[in-house]
């Protein structure tokens, strides 16, 4: 039956799920008047600037502050002996390692911070850091992983050379940090040594960064007469900052205030707690004034938080049909010199189990071994679900590679593995349960619309004309919403989420939630939740997150537990307010609240829809006297959310690249992506959050590394040679969906916003390695830039005009 | 992020500019653009301690169109070059490079002076400058003088330029009419120099070359005329074998060096395949 | 005496004075004594654009421009694009079309797209791309951001018609 005339007005009123409404956020920001770190200025503030090594392994001998500390407008230079009669000279890293917060007598990557001078403006405090005389004794310095673990390897943490025990097991090295394995290996082993087929490659994700254009910042307020600090930061995890600044600093936790205001862009950027940020803080307590930092691009690329750098081996047993009967995964991972990354203590590879991806793999194996290196610390960052992108890279890849060996058809090889649709909710062999999919759905719709026929048969003909067109497909099952509380933590705190929903009397709310927002449209999104719930306009309620005095306790936001976790949380919220304001109603309207049902913004009698009131009739009852016997005024509710699984969206995107093979140039031709996250708040934010994704993924199979030479020196750390692509560079995204909804979640949604990453990485790598398959190649590592591409043409003899 | 201390001078006129180079000798610096110099500053890889600013010489702008020849005032943008109604027409070539350097932004502010006498090969102009025999205009403390763009670009940032001279004028012979153009530029992504990049003029004779111009972008340590290259062309007829070995006898003159870009191999073959490009292209444009 | 220039010019049509060294850049003037904090730093080579200002007519990365040479110049930044408390055709079709999400680039984005509109009113997608090339974005993937401008192309044009 239609609905009528009356109930759309009301439904669109609202402008609640499911709505392409425009953004709350946008008006300052079209403004220009966005609150950055970078805007803030306090009074009497000062700014730090930090003297970092040139030397990615070395000795320091001696620190001279005389020249700098002479200088006028210099306030303070700060190093490792003056933070060591506080204690904080080394801080808990939320790895569950240590790291150096000034570098304590040596450095252990290049850049790594040994001072920080503290002076009245920007430009007094990048003289005098020029001014600091440090005395280096260089030291052989690991670069390669793979040289980690050799007995005669130099130590790179000798603070903690004799633990054999950091926070994630046994060390068998100095430089070892953890060693993580899933699922079983005998079982493995037993099928692979009896396999029809068998496939192995190396993998390589390189090491790369986020880069967001927003580099990392703080202003540090330390409040001598309170004991009150205050740090308005670009922190994506403003609770755990918090109470990790407690444990450091010993100031109770109830005194700090950790304020995010707006980020210009995070992508796990934003999550570690860096140097910068703590020697400000110390600066402050040190001097009573706020000290301001604010990190340069060259610092932001070469010491912050960067992603991968996974050296993989990737194997699949299968039959001669190409269905999978056992994985073995393994990877090298390359920390850095501490393990600074978001770590739960039982998943310190995060969520790279996940690498059975869409298929049902009867049996599967994977190990992780992680060490330090001289090398800035880091590994789980950009858009990567906690290593998820580099598992998700693995099995899309190897899966392709299969594909190659078994002479099956790429999409027909993932039909032949994939979980059925009645196979949900699906537990993998590596221990996760996939809510739910429907990936031959997907991936049938997404062939059609390529006409993927029609594309093969095109390959064949400029095949045979010498051309290389690579057709890239990725069905992809990505993990995200971290998470339940008895698998994720960080420091032994949960990542449950929260959502606290004060409804006023007139009808309005406001609703603060643990997350924090970086661009992703979180106060349009919730307000539409919230709405949807409540029946009050999204227009109505105003949505706070990042201020830690007010905004209840939350893991932040990563790059996409937000709707899995803090959306479930404002939904529940929301369902005690509508719990309750039914019960006022009951009492208003005289009947039992068996006779009422809810409709879009109000509780109508059934049978009498006459008799109705709605939520914003109730909102002001709510704040009277006018109240059922025993009932509390007020129209509020908070809900703690422990997610009881992770969410797991999928997807099915297909790239067609054309290669030049004179130059190496790949030009993507066309890139369809169809996501599937559940129910979808607001498709324009959905559609905005894959084509950000897809032109990070595009970044990373093309163009990003981060490259070193054998001594750990920088060769490319600025945007000179950091590859992000502008407007002209990156392709055209279409962009289509289908929807399956979670069944553990309230609102059955289940984020979206690193998909596209995920996906598109092993998209762009498998239509690049798809255009040299008729000659063999079954795999390139990334990135695919034309001089790599080329080299790979000329190993082929084909990188020459034919007259040449 | 901060450059140096340094003092600012901006001369009303040319003489005072040239005084202000004498006075400051190799401390100072001069200032066009400002989008090659002040990002070496601000990273505190050049540290001049005078900046002698061009921007208020109003005799350093303006395009002339003087019958055969265009005269270029140094001070010219990369934009004012690309929105020239007259270089489109006479001189396509320039547009087609300038549009190729860098970005938006940085095109409303480099010139085509900054860009030539900066000594850069990663620069563009250079190579272009030779393609079309060029002359540059200096003067100094010892007046006016005219230096063809063969005999300007010397070594790695060094050119013709005395420490008290300004580059003032570009002077371009105009191409005859029919003559086909190219600038082949390959690059990483907007904003980068070039990986490898060709600059053709070719005129034809029904099918055989009547003459041809080719020049290099950062192949060696200045741009780079490829002669032998165009006395393989001249007088033959154009086919790819003829391409090819124009390709070939490029890249024998190419000394690249190895940076994240590519190494040696690669940045020779891509300036043989830029060579080919632009040749081809050229060949489309040209009149036969 | 500390080396220091007086220098006048025009910020979004009203007359500023600074005081400032040779070597302070366009940016921090800006940011730091004109409270215009619209226009953002990114990066420190002069790649991304986010500091994006018009100056006399011309789209220009006020990080590579040192205040000294703005004597008499006129200065647009974002905080001038709307005028008379009505949002400019651009601000409107970055919101219609979710031509942003971190808002950081986006004075740089809008202000740059300004000038675009001005010298080529009608610009095609490809116009677009190559035009707006000196500003990064790391949320969008430019493709909203494309619609947006030529949202306000057309707005702008049937204005005028």
């Amino acid at each position: 039956m239609a609905a009528s005339p009356d109930l759309i007005e009301r439904e669109t009123a609202l402008q609640g799920l499911g709505v392409s409404r425009l953004r709350k956020e946008d008006a300052r920001f079209i403004r220009g008047m966005g609150t950055y770190i970078d805007d803030l200025k306090l009074p009497g503030m000062l700014f730090g600037a930090i003297v970092r090594s040139p030397y990615a392994h070395a000795r320091i001998k001696a620190i001279n502050k005389d020249k700098a500390l002479a200088m006028p407008g210099v306030t303070a230079v700060l190093t490792a002996d003056d933070l060591r009669p506080l204690g904080l000279h080394w801080m808990p890293t939320i790895g569950g390692d240590t790291q150096a917060v000034l570098a304590d007598e040596k450095a252990c990557f290049q850049m790594q911070e040994v001072a920080m001078v503290i002076a009245s403006d920007r430009y007094t405090a990048a003289d005098a850091a020029d001014m600091v005389e440090v005395d280096y004794e260089e030291l052989p310095a690991i670069v390669d992983p793979h040289k980690a673990m050799d007995a005669d390897a130099p130590i790179i943490r000798e603070d903690i050379a004799d633990k054999d025990e950091v926070s994630h097991g046994k060390r068998t090295h100095p430089n070892h940090i953890f060693t993580w394995e899933a699922g079983d290996k005998d079982a493995a082993d037993a099928v692979f040594n009896n396999a029809a087929v068998t496939v192995k490659e190396e993998i390589l994700n390189p090491r790369v960064h986020p880069c967001p254009i927003e580099t990392c910042g703080c202003v540090a307020s330390f409040d001598k007469v309170t004991g009150q600090l205050t740090v308005n930061v670009t922190s994506q995890v403003p609770h755990l900052f918090r109470t990790v600044v407690a444990m450091l600093s010993g100031i109770p936790e109830s005194k700090i205030r950790i304020i995010s205001s707006d980020i210009g862009g995070g992508f796990g950027n934003k999550v570690p707690i860096y140097p910068g940020y703590v020697i400000a803080i110390v600066a402050s307590i040190v001097t009573g004034v706020p000290i301001k930092w604010i990190e340069s691009r060259i610092e932001n690329i070469s010491t912050t938080g960067f992603a991968r750098d996974y050296h993989g081996i990737g194997e699949l047993a299968a039959d001669k049909d190409g269905r999978i009967k056992a994985l073995r995964f393994f990877a090298l991972a390359d920390h850095g010199a501490f393990n600074s990354h978001v770590s739960a203590t039982v998943l310190p590879a995060g969520l790279f189990s996940i690498c059975t991806g869409s298929y049902d793999i009867p049996a599967a194996y994977c190990r992780v071994d992680a060490v330090y290196t001289n090398k800035a610390p880091g590994g789980v960052a950009y858009r990567c679900s906690l290593r998820v992108t580099e598992a998700v890279y693995l099995i899309e890849r190897m899966i392709d590679v299969l594909a190659q060996k078994t002479g099956v058809d790429k999409a027909e090889i993932r039909r032949r593995n994939f979980i059925k649709e009645d196979m949900f909710p699906y537990t993998t062999s590596l221990g996760w349960t996939v809510d739910s999919g429907n990936y031959d759905a997907a991936l049938d719709k997404v062939l059609q619309a390529v006409d993927y026929e029609g594309l093969l048969k095109e390959q064949e003909e400029k095949r045979a004309n010498g051309e290389l067109m690579g057709i890239g497909i990725s069905t992809f099952t990505e993990i995200v919403g971290a998470g339940p509380t008895k698998v994720c933590d960080i420091l032994g705190i949960g990542l449950f989420d929260s959502c606290e929903i004060r409804v006023n009397p007139t009808g309005s709310a406001i609703a603060r939630l643990g997350t924090m927002s970086q661009g992703q449209g979180h106060a349009t999104t919730y307000a539409q939740i919230i709405a949807t719930e409540l029946g009050l306009p999204s227009d109505d309620i105003q949505i706070e997150e990042g201020d830690t005095d007010t905004a209840p306790y939350g893991a932040g936001t990563w790059g996409s537990r937000s709707t899995p976790v803090a959306g479930a949380a404002a939904a529940l919220a929301a369902r005690k307010i509508r719990a309750k304001a039914k019960t006022i109603a009951a009492h208003l309207m005289e009947v039992g609240e068996a006779d009422l049902e809810w409709e879009i913004d109000r509780f109508n009698v059934k049978g009498n829809p006459a008799q109705s009131k709605t939520m914003k009739e109730i909102a002001m009852v709510a704040h009277t006297g006018n109240l059922p016997d025993g009932m509390e005024q007020g129209l509020d509710a908070s809900e703690y959310y422990d997610p009881p699984n992770l969410t797991f969206p999928f997807g099915t995107y297909v790239c067609v690249v054309d290669i030049d093979r004179f130059t190496g140039e790949t030009k993507v031709r066309r890139f369809y992506a169809l996501d599937d996250c559940g129910t979808r708040i607001n498709p324009m934010i959905i559609e905005g959050q894959i084509h950000g994704g897809l032109t990070e993924a595009f970044a990373v199979a093309f163009g990003q590394q981060i490259p070193f030479d054998e001594n750990g020196n920088h060769l490319g750390n600025s945007l000179m040679d950091y590859f992000l692509p502008t407007s002209f560079e990156t392709p055209h995204w279409e962009t289509d969906e289908t929807v399956t909804p979670s069944p553990h979640h309230p609102i059955g949604a289940k984020g979206v916003a690193e998909s596209p990453h995920v996906g598109g990485i092993p998209c762009f790598s498998n239509a690049v390695v798809d255009a040299f398959a008729h000659l063999g190649v079954t795999h390139m590592d990334m990135p695919h830039t034309a001089f790599r591409v080329w080299q790979q043409c000329k190993a082929l003899g084909i990188e020459k005009r034919d007259d040449a | 992020m901060i450059p140096r201390q340094f003092e600012y001078h901006a001369p009303q006129t040319l003489p005072e500019a040239i005084a202000l180079l004498q006075k400051y000798g190799d401390t100072a610096k001069l200032l066009a653009g400002g989008h090659s110099l002040l990002p070496m500053m601000k990273i505190r890889f050049a540290e001049p301690e005078h900046l002698v600013d061009l921007g208020k010489l109003a005799e350093l702008r303006g395009i002339r169109d003087e019958g055969n020849e265009l005269r270029i005032g140094a001070m010219t943008t990369e934009n004012d070059l690309i929105w020239s109604a007259l270089v489109q027409e006479k001189c396509p070539l320039l547009v087609e490079a300038a549009r190729l350097i860098a970005d938006p932004q940085v095109r409303y502010k480099g010139t085509i002076g900054g860009d030539i006498s900066h000594g850069d090969p990663g620069n563009d102009h250079p190579a272009i400058m030779l393609a079309l025999g060029a002359s540059l205009v200096l003067q100094g403390s010892g007046g006016e003088r005219v230096v063809a763009a063969d005999d300007f670009f010397i070594d790695l940032f060094t050119t013709a330029l005395e420490p008290d001279e300004v580059l003032t004028e570009i002077r371009v012979p105009v191409p005859a009419a029919g003559t086909g153009w190219c600038y082949a530029k390959l690059k990483r992504k907007t904003g980068d120099f070039a990986t490898a990049a060709a600059a053709v003029l070719l005129r034809m004779k029904g099918d055989t070359v009547e003459d041809v111009s080719i020049a290099l972008t950062n192949a060696g340590a200045t741009a780079l005329k490829a002669r032998e290259a165009e006395d393989s062309l001249r007088g033959d007829k154009l086919n790819d074998a003829a391409i090819a070995e124009a390709a070939r006898q490029a890249m024998s003159i190419c000394d690249p060096v190895e940076d994240q870009r590519g190494n040696v191999e690669y940045k020779t073959a891509m300036s043989g395949e830029m060579t080919q490009r632009a040749l081809r292209t050229a060949h489309e444009r040209a009149a036969t | 005496m500390a080396n220091k220039h007086t220098v006048s010019f025009k910020l979004n049509g009203n007359a500023v004075d600074v005081v400032v060294e040779p070597r302070e850049l366009l940016i921090h003037t800006l940011r730091e004594r004109l409270a215009h904090t619209g226009p953002h730093i990114g990066c420190e080579t002069s790649h991304c654009g986010a500091c994006t200002v018009d100056l006399d007519g011309a789209s220009v990365k006020s990080c590579t421009v040192l205040t000294v040479q703005c004597q008499d110049a006129e200065v647009l930044t974002i905080e001038g694009i709307e005028q008379d408390g009505k949002l400019h055709a651009l601000q409107e079709g970055f919101t219609e079309m979710h031509g942003l999400q971190c808002g950081y680039c986006t004075p740089g984005m809008i202000t740059r797209a300004y000038r675009l509109l001005q010298e080529n009113p009608n610009p095609s997608e490809e116009d677009i791309r190559y035009w707006m090339a000196g500003n990064l974005c790391r949320c969008t993937g430019y493709q909203n951001i494309v619609k947006a401008v030529q949202h306000a192309a057309e707005k702008m044009s049937s204005a005028q018609a």
